[in-house]
């Protein structure tokens, strides 16, 4: 009986110890989101289709002026498109594995969930490309904007604009 | 004079109406224009009024090319093993066959029925939070963003062409988002009318050519010169329930 309280006081000696030593930890850097890299840079000077900034703090305004653009009056471009953000930010499910919204792996959900903001676009809108994405939905426009290798790497972002907005047409 | 034909009361409010019925064209006043599909950063406009006609006559026997060929496109149904939870009555059914029986001499034949784009739809006036919606170029669609799945707008529809989502959906096919808690029906194919204009063909259309039936012809009943605008002046053309006085977009021939 005393060995059996004694182990138990040891054990809770030592979890009280592990408590003490989180806060520790963690003041010395606060956890940040580890948020997956994009497939593609939009062009050498910037990564995103807006500078990096501007999309952390208002990407939600792009991909909501987009939605009633293109549900209610029928454009269709593609720089705010919510299907772009999801060519380029999430990867195929060919490669074996399947990187879903609700994994902290997807790009949305690995800052999403740090937050604490929970999104629904994922109930109606799929969560990864579509496994042919870059042929039926990537004709010229963005196709080559956001998934250029090679020397259009070296295209400035008005350049690839100019590319993109021909595409369209 | 005006040819507007949106009647969504919130772009009204919004003073945007006036604008847009500003560029129509006069009743009966048509320009003769080779068929274009309007680049993607330009809205869609009431100069167009996208139709279908459909000739059931060329329909094949228990034929449902049609239909599969929605569901290929647009990810619903059984091929897709969508709503796997929910029950026959319950799934999605953008399209359907529906046969006819003449009972005292027996004849029957079929006809595909889907969302008839109605000029006046029912389904827009009685849906309380502007997510049932008819487009400036009549194709007749439901914003699930604002959808709050309370399916008047299924009470509404004389011709039983929405279908409601009773559980979660994963996977689904980007030309067509769709999830559970609102309401979906026939699009017209608008991800591909939005990309060719009037040279798009509907994936029912496309099927139905590809089983050699050729039984639809989509395009613009606006324009005079469509395919679709000269077969009706040729031959007429019936909407199912015309006495409702809904001006359909798809027609009938044969029934």
């Amino acid at each position: 009986m005393t060995r059996l309280f004694q182990s138990l006081q040891s054990l809770a000696l030592a979890a009280g110890m592990a408590f003490l030593a989180i806060p520790l930890l963690a003041s010395a850097e606060v956890p940040r989101p580890d948020i997956p890299e994009a497939n593609a840079r939009y062009s050498e000077a910037q990564g995103c289709v807006e500078p990096t900034e501007e999309m952390r703090k208002n990407h939600m305004e792009y991909i909501l002026h987009q939605r009633d653009e293109t549900m209610r009056r029928g454009v269709r471009t593609r720089q705010y498109s919510l299907e772009e953000c999801i060519n380029c930010h999430v990867p195929k499910p060919e490669s074996g594995k399947v990187v879903r919204s609700d994994s902290k792996e997807h790009f949305c959900s690995s800052c999403h969930s740090y937050a604490a903001v929970k999104i629904d676009c994922f109930s109606c809108h799929r969560d990864t490309p579509m496994p042919d994405a870059d042929t039926t939905m990537h004709r010229l426009g963005s196709g080559k904007a956001h998934h250029f290798t090679g020397t259009e790497a070296e295209l400035t972002a008005d350049a690839l604009r100019a590319v993109t907005e021909e595409g369209l047409q | 004079m005006s040819e507007h034909v949106d009647t969504s009361r919130r772009r009204f409010l919004g003073g945007t109406a006036g604008a847009a019925a500003g560029i129509s064209i006069a009743p009966g006043v048509f320009l003769n224009q080779v068929a274009q599909a309007k680049p993607a950063d330009q809205p869609v406009s009431s100069d167009n009024r996208w139709g279908m006609l459909i000739d059931t006559n060329k329909c094949g026997d228990g034929c449902d090319a049609c239909v599969r060929g929605c569901m290929e496109e647009n990810g619903w149904g059984d091929i897709h093993n969508s709503e796997p939870h929910s029950s026959p009555e319950q799934k999605a059914q953008w399209i359907r066959i529906v046969e006819l029986r003449d009972t005292s001499t027996g004849y029957a034949h079929q006809l595909p029925l889907m969302c008839q784009h109605c000029k006046h739809p029912p389904c827009v006036d009685v849906c309380p939070t502007g997510a049932s919606m008819k487009r400036a170029d009549g194709i007749v669609l439901v914003d699930k963003h604002i959808c709050i799945g309370c399916r008047y707008c299924m009470m509404a529809c004389p011709y039983k062409a929405r279908s409601f989502i009773h559980e979660d959906l994963q996977d689904q096919l980007v030309v067509a988002p769709r999830g559970k808690g609102t309401v979906e029906s026939c699009t017209l194919c608008v991800h591909r009318v939005d990309k060719d204009g009037a040279d798009a063909v509907p994936a029912c259309a496309e099927a139905c050519a590809a089983e050699g039936h050729d039984a639809f012809v989509f395009g613009d009943l606006n324009d005079p010169n469509s395919e679709i605008s000269r077969q009706l002046a040729l031959h007429g053309g019936t909407q199912i329930r015309a006495d409702l006085g809904l001006d359909l977009g798809v027609r009938y021939r044969g029934i």
